[in-house]
Order: C-alpha cells, then structure tokens, then sequence
C-alpha cells in the first residue's frame, strides 16, 4: 500500500452534504474487474454531459482545480455502498486527502486500505478550510500526518484525530492482512475454542 | 458481570485478540461474496500467493449484474457483466469455495436473501459481505455488516477483520403499528428522523414491541436500511420468530446441535440494565406510509404531506433540498400523492422476501396497472419465485400487468440492463433514491411494496390505506 507522510496541494470545495457513493462512482463503472483506471469516471454524472462533454461548472473540471490533491467537502462524505471503487476512482483521479465534518463508516476505512487519508474536523474549522480552498490553486493546503495536522494557506492550522493503528498503517504503507496473518496462531486456537463451545457454527 | 448489550455479547464471543488502544481482530463466521466486489480481493490472494482460509464458511452468489429476463438461461448479453460473474465462477473453482449458488441454480439470488433463505445466517454470528446491505442479517442477532474489497481480501485471507468497537444505540418502537404501516415504513421514518449521519459510528438494536411484532421479512427490512441510518449494523434479538425461521433450513444446526445451539441463542439479548450511547424512542402508532420526496433516504415524509420547500431546511441541507428538488423535477406545495409516475420496481435485498410479494399481490389483486406505467417484480430469490408462481401471486401480478422477472438486483441499482430512462420516476421497493441509482438521470421514491402496488395501479404516489378502505 502507498503511504501517506505529508502532503502540500491543492484543494477543492465541495460544500454539497451527504456526497454518496453513487455520485463518486456510478455503478456502470463497477464492472471492472481491475483497481486502476477509475480516475476518468470520478464523480461521472456531476462531471459530465450524457455526450460525454464535460460540465464546465463542476469544480473539478475547471481550469485551477485540475490537479487537485485535496477535497474539502460537507456533512458525512462517501455514504450509500461499500464499494472500494470509490476511494480507487479519488486515488486514480490523485486525490490523497478529504475533508469533512464526518463519514461514512464503511467508506472511510476502505480509505485507508488504499493510502488515502480522510480527515474529520469540527464545523467550524471545514468552514475555514472550505473558505481556503474556493481561492483556487495558488492556495496550497497542507496536510501532515504524523502531526495530524491541516494547515490552510495562510498559516492557519488545525488538529485532527485518528486511530492510532491506522495512522501507524498509513504512515508506513503496511498490509494489514499480512499483519494479521502474523496472528495464525491466535486465531487457531480461537477456532479450537469456538468449535468446542459453538459446534454447530 | 457487568450487564451488556446484545452487540457487546456477540463482539466478545468473537474477539481474536485484542491490542492495548482497543483494536481487536474479529474472528467472521460467515463470509459472502457477490460478484462486484470481490474480483479485486481474489486478484490480490493471488498476486500475493495466499489461499482462502475458511473456504467453508464463504458463500458465494452472483446477484448484481445478472439479467433478469428469461433468456439469461442462455449466457449474459453484455460483455462486462459477463466477464464479472465469469470471474466469480473461476474464483470459486481455483479457491476452492464450497458453497456456490451459480446464475442457473434455483437457489440463486440477492445475496442478503439467500444467506437466511439457506439457513447460513444464525444468531450470533459475525456475518460480512463486500456490501454495505449486509445489515439485513441483523434481523436474526447476529452482528452482520458491510466491508470494503480490501477488508473482503482480508476475511478472504485470514477469516478475521480488524475492528475497533462502535458504540450501542437503541432504537426502540412502541406499542403497535397501524393498518398500511409496515417494516418498511419503520426503518425509513427511523432514518427521517436520525439523518442519514444519525447512526455513524453505532451499531443500532432495534426492540420493542412493534419489532417484536414483526415477521423475519420484516424485521430484515428494518435493519437492511441501518445502513442508509449511517450504522455499520443494525441488530433485533432473537426471539421464537426467529427460532422458527431458522429451524429446518438446510444449513441450520439439527438434533443434539440444534438444541445446543438454542441455549446459546436464548441468551442471547440485551441485559436490562445495559448501557446506551444514545436512545431514540418512536411511537409505532405515530408512524404512517412514507415515500421518500429527494435524493437521500432522510429525505421521507408521510404520503398525506406536501414536497417541502429548500427554505424549510438549515445549514448544508439547504443547497441539498435544492439540487434534490431540482433534480426530482418537484415543485414546493405540491401533495406528495399528486406526483404522476412512469414506472415501478418492487423487488431488492429490502422488499424482495414472500412476504413483500404477498402485501404486493394484495393490492393489486383483480386490477390493472395504469396506462403508461412500467411495472416490474424481481423476486430475491428462485426459491421466492417459485414459492411465488405456487401461491398464484405470480398470476396476479401477470394479469395486473406486471414483468415477472428471474431474481437479482435489478433495477435496485440498474448495473443490468434494468434502468430508468432520464426524467422517468420510479416508485420502488429498494432502499437508495441517490441521484442516478436506478439510471442516469432517473427519480426514485422509496416505500413499502404495498404503496408501491398502489402507486402502479394510480399511475401516481398513493396513499395504500385508501386502495385497504376499498378491499374492505
Ligand atoms: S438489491 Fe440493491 S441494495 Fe440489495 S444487494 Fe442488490 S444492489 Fe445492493
């Protein structure tokens, strides 16, 4: 998995609430058997005409927001499926960072296991960082990991929580499954045990 | 011992091991797999030469992109949808997974119905899928949800997930449901109420005695939608409904285990003085048919109201009421059961069971869908079918002038060729009306079947308790 350090870039406003998964990727693009090549497909019915024009007032299609790093976006980003093509199509299209007051559940994880990082902040502060990113792209945002930091371009800094073993995970670019395999022992004997005492499992 | 909730008593049963910061590695009893989700997590199995640690307790079906016509008995038109279940089938084979239902075997179907169909879901359990819908499973007390392609590779991997506990949220309703309310009808005016974040980072039991009351259907409804709640899962205790369910399905214990298996089940709720994150509390008989009006299932209000307007809204929601109005092609005012459809899709992991077929096939007995309405029924399962076609629902809903389909997903998210021209307005079953669900461009409103036969026969959003007033 790639990792996740420290990251200065550009960002894009999306202040639209409850941003699912459907819009992030359509499902006609769920047929692909790959993770790659899902970029071109990022936020297809927002971002496209149905001749396959683009739409010029989507924010990513224009001309500062091109290469955006960052999204800072409204209230509970990434609900509706679990499908992993949506953090697959944000990395392809090099999105590393989102920003919001809250995620989906499932989404958010998936993020993780695919060297993205989405960041959790009070109101107050994706108001401000919002504010920052509508200046387009010679406003450069920082994010910093290992400090769990979100600066804006003008200096202003905010702190952000995370689970502790996912920072850990993302920081260095570890597998977790070959971290759990590591655990074969354990779960062996849990399954021992559990066949003793829930046999019909 | 300290009292616990049924949540905390089923993670402990499943706890591998335990990190000091509180990650746990989660032990999965039952892991299922669909088509969509999965090719990725076998390709990484064999990129990094792991095999499938538990090929026993994986089940795997095609569900999302197989058609639904009679034809597909033939092979699948389109290209991507093919070569998709064709690599579910060669991942099964080269895997080594011993429990598949192919596109062709009766016992085929969304995968969250053919699990409890097949007796594969059981309290208690831990249950995954590579889908956020796995919630349903909750219906039978056990801890069921969604997980990513990666966490799919992982169970696929290790049959462990790595987790870090959510909190307890009880979702009580009360007393008793009125005439035309249903399961449906709860679980979406849970979530109008909650908000679509109201349940992030919970998983949320739902008791009481209209759950009580429910039917395993629909008690599968209710926590299908947990998800559409924000709750990673949705859980009601088990009780003799479910015993009874359960019982004599082909992969629920038998004899000496089944007795076992029962002790075990029946300790299996929440202790009285059991600690709540958070509470909310509904009264069954303040709940009435609601339909979705936007693009988010918190968009719900009873069927006797009006569209609202975008003002009547604060913060975010604001611009959001206004792209979902304009979106819907809804005008402020306007009565909800005033709103014209062109189609009808009753089927899906929420309202695909018998029991939604039979509320369905009520309405519609010895009527006619409206000029105009394209009206479709996709049974959740074979077996749901041809349970179905016995009980001479399939002729009702042939003669109203329904499609009668083979079972999938459907036009739930339209990945076949089962869609939503632009513009057209479907009332449906399913649990989504996000903005392209059911096709680029296509309106979704979201209820119980029995509106949705309604709404098919008026050819507009309907009230179902006026088409009961005329039965009686
Ligand atoms: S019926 Fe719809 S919600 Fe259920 S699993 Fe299929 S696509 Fe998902």
């Amino acid at each position: 998995m790639d990792k996740f350090e420290k990251l200065t870039g550009i960002a894009a406003p999306m202040p639209l609430v409850n941003i699912d998964t459907d819009m992030l990727i359509p499902k006609q693009f769920l047929k692909t058997i790959k993770r790659s090549g899902l970029g071109v497909n990022l936020f297809d019915e927002m971002r496209y005409n149905q001749d396959g024009t683009e739409k010029p007032d989507f924010v990513l299609n224009q001309p500062q927001y091109r290469d955006t790093e960052i999204l800072v976006a409204g209230d509970n980003f990434g609900c509706g499926s679990s499908r992993e093509h949506a953090p697959w199509a944000l990395k392809d299209f090099g999105i590393r960072a989102i920003i919001s007051t809250s995620f989906a559940d499932i989404f958010y994880n998936n993020c993780f296991k695919n060297g993205l990082l989405p960041i959790a902040l009070p109101a107050e502060a994706v108001e401000v960082l919002m504010k920052d990113a509508e200046k387009g792209s010679n406003a450069r945002m920082t994010v910093d990991l290992e400090a769990q930091t979100v600066t804006t371009s003008d200096g202003e800094s905010f702190s952000f929580e995370i689970d502790s073993f996912k920072k850990h995970c993302l920081l260095n670019g570890l597998d977790d499954i070959g971290l759990s395999m590591e655990k074969a022992p354990a779960i062996d004997t849990y399954e021992a045990q559990a066949a003793q005492a829930r046999p019909w499992v | 011992m300290s009292p616990k909730t049924l949540y905390d008593k089923i993670w402990d049963a499943h706890v591998v091991h335990e990190d000091d910061d509180g990650t746990c590695l989660l032990y999965i009893d039952r892991h299922l797999v669909h088509e969509v989700t999965s090719p990725q997590a076998f390709e990484g199995l064999r990129m990094t030469g792991r095999k499938v640690r538990a090929p026993e307790r994986t089940i795997a079906v095609p569900d999302h992109n197989v058609p639904t016509t009679a034809d597909r008995v033939d092979g699948i038109d389109n290209e991507e949808s093919r070569i998709q279940v064709e690599a579910l089938d060669k991942n099964v084979r080269e895997f080594g997974l011993m429990n598949y239902y192919e596109m062709n075997d009766i016992r085929q179907g969304i995968v969250h119905i053919v699990g409890p169909e097949q007796g594969w879901t059981l309290p208690g359990m831990t249950v995954v899928c590579g889908d956020s819908h796995t919630a349903t499973h909750g219906a039978f007390g056990s801890l069921a949800h969604g997980i990513g392609t990666s966490e799919v590779e992982h169970v696929l991997a290790t049959q462990t997930l790595i987790q870090k506990k959510s909190k307890n949220m009880k979702v009580e309703i009360t007393g008793k449901l009125a005439p035309g309310v249903t399961a449906k009808d709860i679980t979406l005016s849970v979530i109008g109420e909650t908000g679509t974040a109201g349940g992030t980072g919970y998983v949320i039991e739902y008791c009481g005695e209209a759950i009580r009351a429910l039917s395993m259907e629909g008690r599968m409804t209710v926590c299908n939608m947990a998800i559409e709640g924000g709750a990673r899962a949705g859980l009601i205790a088990p009780d003799e409904t479910t015993f009874a369910y359960v019982k004599g399905r082909p992969h629920a214990p038998k004899g000496a285990q089944w007795e076992a298996a029962l002790a075990w089940w029946k300790t299996l709720y929440s202790d009285d003085d059991a600690a709540w994150d958070k509470v909310i509390t509904i009264r069954g008989e303040d709940i009435a048919p609601v339909v979705t009006w936007g693009t988010s299932p918190e968009d719900v209000l009873p069927i006797t109201g009006k569209v609202p307007a975008a003002s009547d809204f604060t913060g975010g929601k604001v611009g959001a009421a206004e792209r979902s109005l304009d979106y819907m092609g809804l005008t402020p005012g306007t009565p909800l059961a005033e709103i014209p459809i062109d189609a009808v899709f009753i089927g899906s992991c929420t309202n695909g069971r018998i029991e939604d077929l039979r509320a369905a096939a009520e309405i519609l007995r010895g009527k006619r869908v409206k000029d105009g309405v394209r009206a479709m029924i996709v049974p959740g399962s074979g077996l749901v079918r041809a349970q179905a076609e016995e009980e001479g629902l399939a002729d009702v809903f042939k003669e109203a002038g329904f499609e009668w389909r083979l079972a999938g997903c459907s036009m739930c998210l339209a990945m076949n060729p089962d869609q939503l021209a632009p513009g057209e307005r479907c009332a449906a079953t399913s649990n989504r009306n996000f903005e392209g669900r059911q096709g680029r461009g296509g309106r979704t409103h979201l209820m119980s079947p029995a509106m949705a036969a309604a709404a098919a026969v008026t050819g507009r959003l309907t009230d179902v308790r006026e088409m009961m007033g005329e039965m009686a």
